[in-house]
């Protein structure tokens, strides 16, 4: 019976199945952070448990790390016990921990790929949403609680019941000024915010299959913001050379082993899914989200919807106080709205392509002065080769601040955030109410938007700059 | 953990689509390592105004939402971020159950573990559960699955089975894990390991 790459990671990670239960899945890789850890932690102790595989856990500290200068203490002192726990919690379970002085520290997300330890045929977990990152390398990758990491930890073993398939089919070429985050905005518009619930995505097209792996995971990585747990792309020759040589891909007889292992892996011919759905690239256009969830977007030249034209009652006021908490009207385009903040970073788009590509739009241009811009790399490898290519000097002359790797003000937990009341166009995936600070206003798009909006000051489409 | 068992109760409606982690409960306040505390930071950005002063209009502030035990909401209750602070934060207010039309994956899972009960009705008993007087009651009986509404229909909401054994029994997840530890060892001897992320 021909199976999808989904139905293969299933098959492939059964430990048992009893009756009346949900089945017992292995977990190849768990990611571990400050936010969700530290009860998971207490209950092993309080239980006397073991880390069941430190072989197969890493920890780094990004959700409540400042982006300032790291030679400087941290002043925010309930965050600096939660990273200091942390350290303490790796050292006490035998954990690697990249912590904030770790040469190696970065997003949860940024640091697995670049390692090499987010590999094809896995099953990746972490106490976080945007786990679905890692999928981009044909991985079965999926955020959980605090109750299954403290589960992961003493067992790597979680109970888990199947998902549906849900074929998510991009063909066609981008246009210039277009990208893989607005492919996943475009799909989320469409499908809404609970569109994948209960279903793990695979993206699947000639479109999919022309992005590089930077993009891919930014695809993969928002697949949770259509309700999706997990989102995937079947590995092939640019996955392939994107792991080559990492500090923990296989090496030698082992790599051509896993290669061939690897190249089992995509969907067979014939493979039937729960639900399809497909996409026309040639057609998209830069995507931008108005309200206070991410399937609230539309495409950058396009009016606002008027709640008075929607029918059913709840849907209609969802849409109204996203409005009024945006202080937005219906019927109107965002084109030309003043921004205050813009914000280039988090586990969707802090990757070097992604930096490359602001750094290009803003190369021998200026910011406008009515606008902070906060370049935020994902991690410190990114930091590097940011560096080695010079784009901290764009980013600076250009009027940007360039700051230390973190989730920054994605979560705004460290003191990155906005002012009551102030809109960013932000590159990061939530524009939930207060997402970016109590009271502020977000708008989600890609950094290409982002940078653009940068130069104007006001919600831009970046094909106007190119 | 404790048993859970059948029990009757006032709703709280909170009559919104999408009601994200965000929303039960900021990230600002997650920078906590303990579970306990998080009650007074539910809804918290809905319930306080800017001054810090708690909001009468805000459904949780008023006289006769205290001692209520079931949340009434929108479709898609609880998507966004994967934090356990939200099922926390909700049962440490005082709920037991959350009815809605749908709920996100994750949220669901983790309520589930937490003794809070996430109801899924379609959506005309959602739309009579809405429009019911203030102050009726529901019954929720979670062995037999059903919810009796302030009129008295008794409505059958699915539980997978494992959640509502161990809901019922008290059982713990985790303890059950640990009992196939054979399985797990002859699993990993089957399948040796990739990487090592120690080195």
């Amino acid at each position: 019976m021909p199976r999808t790459i989904i139905e293969k990671l299933w098959d492939s990670h059964i430990v048992h199945e009893r009756p009346g239960a949900p089945t017992l899945l292995f977990i190849d890789l768990h990611l571990v952070h400050e936010v969700t850890s530290p009860q998971a932690f207490q209950g092993l102790r309080e239980r006397g448990l073991k880390v069941r595989r430190p072989d197969l856990t890493i920890a780094t500290a990004d959700h409540s790390i400042p982006t300032s200068d790291r030679s400087l203490p941290i002043v925010d002192k309930i965050a600096l016990k939660q990273l200091d726990q942390l350290e303490t919690n790796c050292g006490e379970f035998g954990i690697r921990c990249l912590g904030v002085h770790s040469s190696q520290q970065g997003i949860v997300h940024v640091i697995g790929p670049e390692l090499g330890l987010t590999q094809p045929g896995m099953t990746v977990v972490c106490g976080d949403s945007h786990t679905a990152t890692h999928g981009a390398f044909g991985a079965l990758a999926f955020g959980i609680g605090t109750s299954e990491v403290e589960q992961v930890l003493a067992t790597q073993c979680l109970l888990q019941r199947k998902s549906k398939t849900f074929q998510v089919q991009v063909e066609g070429r981008l246009g210039a000024g277009v990208s893989a985050k607005d492919i996943i905005l475009a799909l989320i518009a469409r499908i809404g915010i609970g569109g994948g619930t209960g279903s793990v995505f695979e993206y699947t097209g000639s479109t999919i299959r022309a992005l590089g792996m930077d993009e891919r995971m930014t695809v993969c990585n928002m697949s949770i913001e259509g309700g999706s747990r997990a989102g995937l792309v079947a590995p092939d020759d640019i996955t392939f050379e994107y792991l080559a040589g990492r500090p923990h891909a296989p090496k030698g007889a082992a790599w051509d082993a896993a290669i061939a292992r690897w190249k089992q892996l995509p969907t067979d011919e014939g493979a039937a899914y729960d639900r399809c759905l497909s996409i026309d690239a040639d057609t998209l256009e830069p995507m931008i989200t108005y309200g206070t969830n991410p399937g609230m977007g539309v495409s950058i030249n396009a009016p606002l919807p008027e709640p008075s034209q929607v029918a059913d009652p709840m849907a209609r006021d969802s849409i109204t106080k996203a409005l009024a908490y945006m202080g937005l009207e219906g019927g109107k385009p965002l084109l030309g709205h003043p921004i205050d903040v813009v914000f280039i970073g988090s586990c969707t788009n802090s990757r070097i392509s992604d930096l490359r590509t602001a750094a290009g739009l803003l190369k021998g241009r200026k910011v406008s002065d009515k606008v902070r811009v906060m370049v935020v790399p994902g991690s410190q490898e990114v930091k590097r080769q940011a560096i080695a290519e010079g784009l901290p000097e764009i980013f600076r002359a250009a009027g940007c601040e360039w700051r230390e790797p973190g989730c920054s003000m994605c979560i705004a937990m460290n003191g990155d955030q906005l002012s009551p009341g102030q809109y960013s166009v932000s590159t990061s995936n939530r524009n939930f109410e207060g997402r970016q600070g109590k009271g502020g206003r977000t708008f989600l798009a890609s950094p290409l938007t982002a940078a653009a909006s940068a130069i104007t000051g006001v919600v831009t489409d970046v094909r106007t700059l190119l | 953990m404790t048993p859970f068992t059948n029990f009757e109760s006032r709703l709280i409606k909170l009559p919104l689509n999408n009601v994200d982690t965000d929303q039960i409960i900021p990230a600002r306040f997650l920078k906590t390592t303990s579970k306990q505390g998080l009650d007074k930071q539910l809804f918290n950005d809905w319930r306080y105004d800017a001054a810090g002063n708690p909001s009468p209009e805000f459904v949780l502030n008023q006289p006769e939402s205290q001692g209520v035990q079931v949340l009434l909401a929108g479709d898609n209750f609880g998507c966004g971020s994967s934090r356990e602070h939200a099922p926390w934060a909700l049962t440490q207010w005082g709920f037991r159950a959350v009815i809605s039309t749908s709920f996100a994956d994750i949220f669901q899972q983790n309520s589930l573990k937490n003794s809070l009960l996430p109801i899924i009705v379609p959506p005309d008993v959602h739309a009579e559960l809405f429009a019911a007087a203030p102050g009726v009651v529901v019954k929720i009986d979670l062995p037999n699955q059903t919810l009796t509404t302030p009129g008295g229909r008794v409505v059958e909401f699915p539980v997978d089975a494992f959640s509502k054994h161990c809901l019922v029994k008290g059982v713990d997840e985790l303890g059950y894990i640990l009992e196939q530890a054979p399985e797990i060892a002859a699993y990993e001897a089957a399948n040796p390991a990739s990487i090592d992320a120690r080195a």
